[in-house]
């Protein structure tokens, strides 16, 4: 801002001494954040509908494989804790450790990606593909847009880790990098509901 | 109001334009809320792997209990989500999402589950003469 004061009057949007939400970008992210919600919300309700529709194929209780998603879940959750730990070194502007922690929680999530790319690959290989029935048309979708998001999540660590290192923690960088932990967290929130709902309830009997 | 060069945002909170320093994550809060969700996935893992359940009916509805306990821990420790943030913005927008997913799965599954109940039966000549 080089004008001076009578310019800078001029351009003010806003009544002086006006009450507003101070943080703008947080709370537009968290209703992105929502309108998500609401996709996966209708794909869990395709799954609910479809899921047991197996046109004679393989079952739930035979394509799904359990100690996986037991690996999956933990590397998930881990990751979750490793990004928190990340925000806190944020907080103490120590920029080092919370690169280490950002690279750690991208292991991990890259890890979950590489799991979850070797189960569809092995179910499609033992024909149960996507196009066998119903269930597996609804699994893929529901599973596979919470994996596209995880990969997304990846690709926006790497980038923020790569803006980071470039111009520091600047405030803009520390909105990223806010933006990105929720992003994060409700990706794990979102898996507790595949979790619980397509596995466990899945094979049980 | 120098720091950056976003000047939309220039007025009285110009050193945290975004209001990050809102939001003050503490090690404790991560690691209580990283305690229970372990524990809330870890049982009912457990239940099902060990083969506890007999019947499906009381396991899924205990599942997704525990699920839904989960989910909560989630947002108000990792998602440091409360009534307060946002000026309660937040947790409006929330409720709302809420009620759409309720209305959504619920209504989905039932009429879904009536519609097949009350289909025609298939008989074998109906199966014959499938186009």
């Amino acid at each position: 801002m080089t004008a001076d004061n009578g310019a800078s009057k001029a351009l003010s949007f806003h009544v002086e001494g006006e009450h507003h939400v101070p943080n703008g970008t947080l709370l537009g992210f968290w209703i992105y954040l929502m309108s998500d919600c609401l996709i996966f919300a209708c794909l869990f309700a395709a799954y609910g509908v479809l899921g047991r529709e197996y046109a004679g194929g393989p079952t739930t209780a035979q394509v799904l494989e359990l100690p996986t998603v037991a690996v999956n879940t933990t590397l998930l959750l881990l990751s979750s804790i490793t990004y928190g730990f990340a925000v806190l070194e944020m907080q103490a502007n120590r920029r080092g450790v919370m690169m280490v922690w950002l690279a750690v929680t991208g292991l991990l999530g890259a890890g979950f990606i590489a799991l979850e790319l070797t189960e569809f690959a092995h179910l499609i290989s033992i024909g149960a593909g996507p196009q066998r029935s119903a269930f597996l048309s609804s699994f893929f979708t529901l599973v596979g847009t919470h994996g596209l998001h995880v990969t997304s999540g990846l690709i926006w660590l790497v980038t923020l880790m790569v803006q980071v290192g470039r111009k520091g923690l600047t405030p803009a960088n520390k909105r990223r990098l806010m933006c990105l932990s929720m992003f994060w967290h409700f990706l794990d929130l979102i898996w507790v509901g595949v979790f619980s709902f397509v596995y466990l309830m899945g094979v049980l009997p | 109001m120098s720091e950056h060069a976003d000047t939309q945002h220039g007025h009285d909170d110009a050193h945290d334009p975004d209001g990050v320093g809102a939001i003050h994550a503490t090690f404790k809060g991560y690691m209580t809320g990283f305690g229970l969700a372990a524990i809330l996935t870890f049982i009912p893992f457990w239940l099902v792997m060990s083969g506890a359940f007999a019947k499906s009916g009381p396991a899924d509805a205990l599942i997704l209990l525990l699920a839904g306990i989960q989910i909560v821990v989630h947002m108000v420790y990792f998602l440091h989500m409360n009534t307060k943030s946002e000026g309660g913005w937040n947790m409006l927008a929330f409720v709302f999402t809420l009620v759409l997913v309720v209305i959504t799965l619920s209504g989905s599954i039932w009429i879904m589950y009536h519609l097949n109940v009350n289909m025609m039966p298939w008989t074998m000549q109906d199966a014959r003469n499938q186009p």
